[in-house]
């Protein structure tokens, strides 16, 4: 079989996730050096900045919002229910995962293990969804986007008034550390919320938090790949495509609809619960519109319907503004050095002082130009608008067309 | 023609009549299929032929009359209830589920003949993986019949128009169904086309021993292939009877071509 890398000679091999020896490799790698990514400055050739806890805490952020966006991508793109629930759900997660994880005080906590309270932060969402779902998913189209929109005005007003729940307004409170236990001792067994020192390396409390992060999106990257090629996610994808042809096929449409939506829900919930530890302090208003749009974004960027879209639109989401942001540091750095065109041009973008004028602004407080947040708002919304029109499978669709170019490559196809 | 006599008919339409607020669709319409039969329903655009196959589905609910499966009630059951009787259907314009591979379509009408659910499937473990890798060999029968091998991992919306319909022939061929409903399988086919479906429709009846309702325009198709004919026109059954005989059947005639008062139908036809 050496001469015909691809020719697979029984059905398990076809259907097996990762087909081909190429995709085994590059995943492989690419897990590894992500793995690695926390002693980065140990490693030749590897780029250091990826070590540093900045970058760590933006990777987990990515991690954290990739295991959202699986859960939104099952239900959005896969399913086809557009929801603008997430944030809700997220909410919820958090909340039942303090409420279980964090130690009594003078809000509710009942210090459990995270064993307890992370499960529970997508069990208890899911269970939530399928008992809201009934009324949810006999709407479909624009007017579930609007029914679940009202499940997030109804999250927000509950996050703000369950004071002993959620810290209310401003105040928000703390979210249980990432500390592994057996139960309730001193001594946690696996402690990601300290520096330390793992297998001779010093590994600091962000890049514990960025393994555990990775581990957990590579999990639920897995069972999410999995579902999709199974029999429920086929019959979410033929209700999506086809919903009265579906039922005709014997697919129960009430049931599987709602099924993606509690699946959803514990994806959301879990994600949620994730954020709000890792961030730290969460205050009620995190869960807002803004939050479900943004997950709505990501699949849109990555390519709705797809797993390897719903991460790559996280990556992409979440590190644009870190890149946007470095880009204007370093152009503004370059008027600064002096001369030369590409000092004169970024000088017209970028105002340095009060009275420079440029369309970004880099100084604190208002200026002329907009503000590098601003910035980033425009690029987000209008990244979202070209996706649409020119890239309908997202980034997805874009690799699947760099990857189809060289596959045939010298030829056309 | 009595259904009285011998054993009950797979299927038995009784005067079932549907209507859409004042737009009567069907009006009193009675047939029956019996095991093995290759049953054609013809008339003009608008008779209500899809909309018998839309209430054995039960994706409409006829205010009259009743559907009986094998002597039991269909009616009131959910569609997807009517799949697990065995009851499978093409559509008239192609309800492929687009963004799959043909593989997977096909797949997907092998749902109501497995059993594993969501859970099993996200963690690729036990039923899940064993159903998944059986279930694939039915999925590769069926894309050896209909000879759509090249095509097997091709997003189905991409096809040509004659192999998508050739795919969806196939999702419903996956249910391994008792009675399979074909709403105009041949529908903006070429000749060479035609035939072939012809004769994947002659080997579905010899080899695989389903029972099939044929809706179709294609009239010498249809006088070629089928069993028996009924004609529907405005909703209401017309004639009903062996093609030969419908052929000459002077209602069927003016259905088709128009009757100018009661003046007689000209020989020539």
């Amino acid at each position: 079989m050496r001469s015909r890398p691809h020719l697979h000679t029984s059905y398990s091999a076809d259907q097996a996730l990762m087909p081909t020896a190429t995709k085994k490799v590059a995943l492989a790698t690419f897990l590894i050096l992500a793995a690695l990514a926390p002693i980065a400055s140990s490693i030749p050739f590897y780029p250091d900045f990826l070590g540093n806890n900045d970058w760590m805490k933006l990777l987990s952020h990515v991690a954290i919002f990739g295991i959202g966006a699986l859960g939104i991508n099952l239900l959005t793109g896969v399913a086809g229910q557009v929801s603008l629930g997430h944030a809700f759900f997220m909410g919820l997660g958090a909340y039942v995962g303090v409420v279980f994880g964090a130690p009594s005080g003078d809000l509710w906590g009942w210090g459990l293990p995270m064993w307890i309270w992370l499960p529970m932060a997508g069990i208890i969402p899911a269970a939530i969804g399928l008992l809201v779902g009934p009324a949810a998913v006999r709407v479909r189209g624009l007017y579930l986007a609007f029914a679940t929109l009202g499940l997030v005005f109804i999250g927000e007003w509950a996050w703000r008034n369950l004071k002993f729940i959620t810290g209310g307004s401003f105040a928000g409170r703390r979210f249980p550390e990432f500390q592994l236990r057996m139960w309730k001792e001193e001594e946690p067994l696996v402690d990601f919320a300290s520096d330390g020192v793992w297998l001779g390396f010093e590994i600091s409390e962000e890049a514990k938090v960025y393994l555990l992060m990775l581990g957990l999106l590579v999990v639920a990257t897995v069972l999410a790949k999995n579902l999709q090629r199974t029999r429920a996610g086929r019959a979410f994808q033929a209700i999506r495509d086809r919903d009265i042809a579906a039922e005709i096929m014997g697919v129960n449409e009430f049931k599987y609809k709602l099924m993606a939506f509690g699946i959803s829900s514990a994806y959301a919930g879990v994600a949620g619960a994730l954020f709000a530890s890792f961030v730290g302090r969460q205050i009620p208003e995190t869960w807002d519109l803004f939050l479900s749009v943004e997950f709505i974004a990501i699949i849109l960027i990555g390519g709705a319907g797809t797993v390897s879209g719903a991460l790559m639109g996280s990556a992409f989401v979440i590190l644009l503004p870190r890149l946007v942001q470095d880009f204007t540091e370093w152009l503004s750095n370059v008027i600064a050095d002096g001369e030369g065109l590409l000092a004169s041009v970024a000088d017209a973008v970028i105002s340095v002082s009060p009275d420079d004028f440029g369309v970004v602004n880099i100084l604190p407080g208002a200026g002329p130009g907009l503000s590098v947040f601003q910035l980033n708002q425009v690029l987000f919304g209008l990244l979202v608008i070209l996706f649409m029109i020119f890239e309908p499978l997202g980034l997805y669709g874009i690799w699947l067309r760099i990857r189809n170019y060289w596959k045939g490559w010298p030829f056309t196809y | 023609m009595s259904p009285d006599a011998g054993p009950p008919a797979l299927l038995e339409v009784r005067d079932i009549s549907l209507s859409f607020r004042g737009l009567v669709a069907l009006k009193g319409v009675s047939f029956h299929v019996n095991e093995g039969e290759l049953f054609s329903i013809i008339g003009p655009n608008g008779a209500g032929k899809t909309s018998i196959f839309n209430c054995i589905n039960q994706v409409y609910r006829p205010q009259e009359g009743t559907i009986l499966w094998k002597g039991d009630s269909l009616m009131g059951m959910k569609p997807n209830q009517t799949a697990e009787r065995g009851i499978a259907r093409t559509f008239q314009n192609i309800a492929l589920f687009a963004h799959m591979t043909v593989m997977d379509n096909i797949f997907s009408g092998r749902h109501i003949r497995m059993n594993h659910g969501w859970l099993a499937g996200m963690l690729w473990w036990g039923r899940a993986k064993r159903e998944e890798l059986e279930n694939r060999f039915k999925v590769e029968e069926i894309i050896h019949f209909l000879e759509i091998e090249r095509w097997r991992k091709h997003p189905v919306g991409l096809l040509p128009y004659g192999i998508q319909k050739r795919v969806e022939l196939g999702r419903a061929l996956a249910m391994e169904p008792e009675l399979l409903l074909l709403d105009e399988p041949v529908a903006g086919m070429n000749v060479e086309e035609t035939e072939d479906m012809a004769r994947f429709i002659l080997d579905i009846q010899d080899e695989l021993g389903i029972t099939m309702i044929l809706v179709e325009h294609d009239m010498s198709l249809v006088m070629d292939i089928a069993d028996r004919v009924m004609v529907l026109d405005f909703g209401q059954k017309i004639a009903e009877g062996l093609p030969e005989e419908v052929q000459t059947d002077v209602d069927v005639i003016g259905a088709y071509l128009g009757t100018t008062g009661d003046s007689p139908v000209p020989e020539s036809g």
